[in-house]
């Protein structure tokens, strides 16, 4: 597994199934997580990534519980967010939280960092949304230290200060979790993340492609700019949104009602104008291959894919077989087609094992060789 | 004064529903009395949008967040106008809310220093405060630059022409068009606002305690 790495990533929303008006439990919708989660790993996909929320209709509150739990059930999956919430959360716990889980899943673990977007969220964990970039800012340069400096003294705008402070456990090998910065229309965020020589994830879902495309050349230059690297070495994610049938037709008579009254996009355009204008695809396998392919020629050679499955009501049953077509049709042709061509320079999606591996090559360099 | 040959762009923004409008009839004229006032000076384009050709498209952007194209492409033109006129009919003691929801989904910080000249049209002259109470402090709000004659058209106002107390319409049609006129002529032209990105350090910097 190396040069690009394809996923799912959930919301955990809990919808009624608009087909049947049937509502999951949370304990259902919970258990169906996991066996989405394990379905991944099964078909061939490389990563999951859970959301995290913190209100109804949605489950995932716990995310290190959860990708635990599915850590111990895997051997070859990726454990990762979309997003942890480094606005709201004590970046102190999140290093904790995710160094453990780390170590339990011996190093299939990154984390894509997010401000969360439901208002209350934030006074109900004592702060104001109004700090929204600033809380992301100072919050991620505190976890940035903790998983770098055995011993940290910290003094910040939001956090108690702190003196003399070691978390842990410390990351596993030295070597914290890959992180990505996600965001949708936040040039601050993109700068962060290419200030870090972290990754920059896009959810390229309700945003016209060109949106998105400005967003992403806006973190490669910044990345260059930092002097990680070319603007092409920069580390690129993106999300997307399929449903597929063998048939075309099918595929778009089935997942109507649902797109028609999914939670966000729902009761506006129709399917046609949404799949116009943004990159949903409903269709064949094919369709889904050539609509993805294409996400190069606007992003550039990029390291990562996310594709969103499990929402919208519907039934676990459909999305284990969409995640079938998902692993035997359509990545394997994408991970083929998407190699051809990428130049040598453009790194590999990260991994534990490629962090420590640049880790120990940096380390090696003797002392003064670069002088 | 030296020519400028670069044409000054007015966009004029009507949300009235019916064909014909008596809202379309009021911001027709008034882009039309502000062509007239610049037209010695500055070459001028003039456009008229009406949003009930984009009202479905306007309640799409509500629920995804976005503009489609047909929105999008005539939000950038409101946006980069150089003088915009708005023009509601006065529903239930307020602007239309066709006529908001358009503002609603441009971004809060788009229209900030633009000159806006406010116009209404309702049935009765009892509505007219409507453009005062509900109009002027929107756009205040967007920090834009709003004229001080405001202009409302009652059904009777089409067919009078004022009295001892009150100027007729085509008087403070052309009262309005000439302060907007005036400031478009007499300002320096807006510096485009470049998508600058604040340098991480500065960010960082920002928040130390």
């Amino acid at each position: 597994m190396s040069t690009m790495q394809f996923g799912i990533f959930s919301v955990g929303d809990v919808t009624p199934d608009p087909t049947t008006g049937r509502t999951p439990s949370e304990h259902e919708r919970i258990k169906a997580m996991v066996a989405i989660a394990l379905k991944a790993e099964e078909v061939g996909l490389d990563v999951f990534a859970t959301g995290e929320h913190h209100n109804p209709p949605f489950v995932p509150s716990s995310p290190t519980t959860m990708l635990g739990y599915v850590a111990a059930r895997t051997e070859r999956l990726i454990l990762s967010t979309a997003t942890t919430l480094i606005t709201t959360s004590d970046p102190v716990k999140i290093a904790e939280d995710f160094a453990m889980l780390q170590h339990l899943a011996d190093g299939r673990v990154d984390l894509m960092m997010g401000r969360g977007n439901t208002g209350p969220v934030y006074p109900w964990f004592g702060q104001d949304i109004r700090q929204g970039i600033p809380l992301a800012i100072e919050n991620y340069a505190l976890l940035h230290q903790l998983w770098r400096n055995d011993v940290v003294d910290w003094e910040g705008r939001f956090r108690t200060p702190l003196q003399g402070f070691t978390s842990t456990p410390r990351p596993l090998d030295g070597v914290p979790p890959f992180v990505w910065h996600g965001s949708i229309r936040s040039p601050e965020i993109a700068e962060q993340a290419a200030y870090y020589g972290d990754g920059f994830f896009h959810n390229n879902i309700f945003w016209p492609m060109e949106h998105t495309q400005q967003m992403i050349r806006l973190y490669r230059q910044r990345y260059a700019h930092y002097g990680h690297g070319t603007p092409e070495q920069a580390i690129v994610g993106l999300g997307g949104q399929v449903f597929m049938r063998k048939n075309s037709q099918d595929a778009v008579r089935e997942f109507r009602p649902y797109f028609d009254n999914a939670p966000v996009y729902g009761h506006g355009p129709s399917l046609e104008d949404f799949t116009e204008q943004t990159p949903l695809t409903v269709g064949s396998p094919q369709e889904v291959i050539d609509r993805t392919l294409a996400f190069r020629e606007y992003f550039g050679d990029y390291q990562r894919q996310l594709f969103l499955m499990d929402h919208a009501g519907l039934p676990l049953k459909t999305v284990l077989e969409q995640l079938d077509l998902l692993g035997e049709e359509v990545v394997p042709v994408l991970r083929k087609e998407f190699a051809v061509g990428r130049p040598s320079n453009v790194p590999d999606a990260p991994t534990h094992a490629s962090l420590v591996a640049r880790r120990d090559a940096e380390e090696s360099v003797p002392a003064g060789a670069e002088s | 004064m030296e020519k400028n040959d670069k044409p000054l762009k007015i966009v004029a923004v009507s949300a009235g529903l019916s064909q014909p409008s008596s809202t379309r009839l009021l911001a027709d004229r008034l882009a039309e009395a502000t062509r007239r006032r610049l037209a010695e000076e500055r070459a001028v384009e003039v456009r008229v949008v009406e949003l009930r050709d984009l009202a479905t498209d306007v309640a799409k952007n509500m629920v995804t967040g976005f503009p489609g194209p047909a929105l999008r492409e005539v939000i950038e033109a409101v946006t980069e106008a150089d003088g915009l006129i708005a023009v509601t009919p006065i529903f239930t003691a307020s602007y239309s809310g066709l006529f908001k929801s358009f503002f609603d989904v441009i971004e809060n910080d788009a229209l900030a220093g633009k000159p806006v000249l406010i116009g209404a049209t309702g049935g009765t002259a009892r509505h007219s405060l409507a453009l005062e109470h509900a109009l002027r402090p929107m756009f205040v709000y967007l920090r834009a630059l709003v004229m001080p004659t405001a202009v409302y058209a009652a059904s009777e106002d089409w067919g009078g022409g004022g009295d001892a107390h009150t100027d007729g319409l085509a008087v403070r049609i052309d009262r309005a068009a000439g302060e907007l006129a005036d400031l478009l002529l007499h300002r320096p032209p807006a510096a485009r606002q470049a998508e600058t990105v604040v340098p991480f350090a500065e960010q960082l910097a920002a928040l130390r305690p």
